[in-house]
């Protein structure tokens, strides 16, 4: 009983870019889900987990592509 | 200590033929099995501690391509699930044990997974983000202002036409966006817009707007869908992005049964 077309219905990512879908699904996989206490007690801190992993993200995105605020630039 | 395992939880479903379930593997490249409680099947996979452990658990979720690699598994492993029935996800790193602990939560939370399998039966997760431009919104209203003055007036001049139209712009996008919303959450069972914490993660001209995500019954997915393109027509100063099918990533928990929980959205001082 497969309601859901499998596989390729899934779109890509908008901007045609691989980071956005990552941010996407990162938003689900670690802010989403049900949260139950794993003998590894690391998902009562899911607040942390979320925190930890958008640092990552954001710091390794920003060091690889600095924003440029283009109003201020010549 | 050599070979220690843990188990990973993929996700959480009532029956589950395994029979007909492909061949598969999770995080760790291991097989994908199942354990069964309570009338609840998980599926799960046994992981080395050495990675997946909770040090070293801490230490992975900080390293990106780790983190990409093993959400990425997570979820096709999630997605598999779905196509077999309705499906409760469990958060990125639930990690037990042993079957034995699986088991146990399985019935000391047979409850919530009940309610929460109940919730998702026969509908689908669907995202939609709104990019807005209003850079180029504002840059439209103002080239033409700024003719014959001198260079240093002209340049004052020109910011502050673009900064005052840019303000416009953005409560304009704002106010579309909050319409947008309302809209598909007529369609969607619920709906809800999240914030956007990573809006560093993209370029100030595609500032996003909207970020929500809603449940919608099955059969209503292409009018959901046919919507959002109805409504991206109607607001040409949004883009709007439709993604999914998700696992129902969003909806599993049981706090989340209040629709709408109005958000600022983006905006950084």
């Amino acid at each position: 009983m497969t309601e859901i077309e499998p596989t390729s219905s899934r779109s890509p990512a908008p901007v045609g870019d691989r980071r956005i879908a990552l941010v996407d699904l990162l938003d689900r996989v670690l802010a989403g889900g049900v949260v139950i206490v794993g003998d590894v007690r690391l998902s009562v801190a899911d607040v942390d987990l979320v925190h930890i992993s958008l640092r990552t993200l954001i710091t390794s995105v920003s060091a690889l592509n600095p924003l440029s605020d283009e109003l201020d630039s010549p | 200590m050599g070979e220690q395992h843990v188990v990973w939880l993929y996700a959480v479903t009532r029956r589950l033929d395994f029979a007909q379930f492909p061949a598969t593997t999770g995080v760790a490249q291991e097989p994908v099995r199942i354990v069964e409680a309570a009338d609840l099947v998980a599926v799960v996979g046994s992981v080395g501690a050495d990675e997946f452990g909770e040090d070293a658990l801490r230490r992975n979720l900080e390293d990106l391509d780790w983190l990409e690699a093993t959400a990425r598994a997570h979820d096709a492993v999630v997605d598999l699930v779905t196509h077999f029935g309705p499906t409760v996800p469990l958060r990125l790193a639930t990690v037990y044990r042993d079957d034995d602990s699986v088991r146990a939560s399985l019935v000391a939370h047979r409850g919530e997974f009940d309610t929460a399998l109940r919730r998702v039966t026969g509908r689908t997760e669907w995202g939609v983000k709104g990019y807005a431009d209003p850079h180029s919104i504002a840059q439209h209203s103002i080239d033409e202002r700024a003719g014959g003055v001198g260079e240093g007036t002209a340049y004052l001049l020109r910011r502050r036409a673009v900064l005052s139209a840019q303000q416009a712009a953005e409560s304009k996008a704002a106010a579309n966006a909050h319409e947008i919303h309302e809209a598909l959450s007529r369609i969607a069972v619920v709906a809800k817009r999240q914030p956007v914490p990573h809006a560093q993660l993209l370029s100030k001209r595609a500032q996003i707007v909207l970020n929500g995500t809603y449940l919608v019954d099955n059969e209503r997915a292409d009018e959901f869908a046919d919507a959002v393109r109805a409504l991206d027509d109607q607001h040409p100063g949004i883009d709007l992005d439709l993604t999914g099918p998700w696992p129902p990533y969003s909806f599993a928990g049981v706090d989340q049964i209040s629709p709408q929980r109005p958000q600022a959205e983006g905006r950084q001082g």
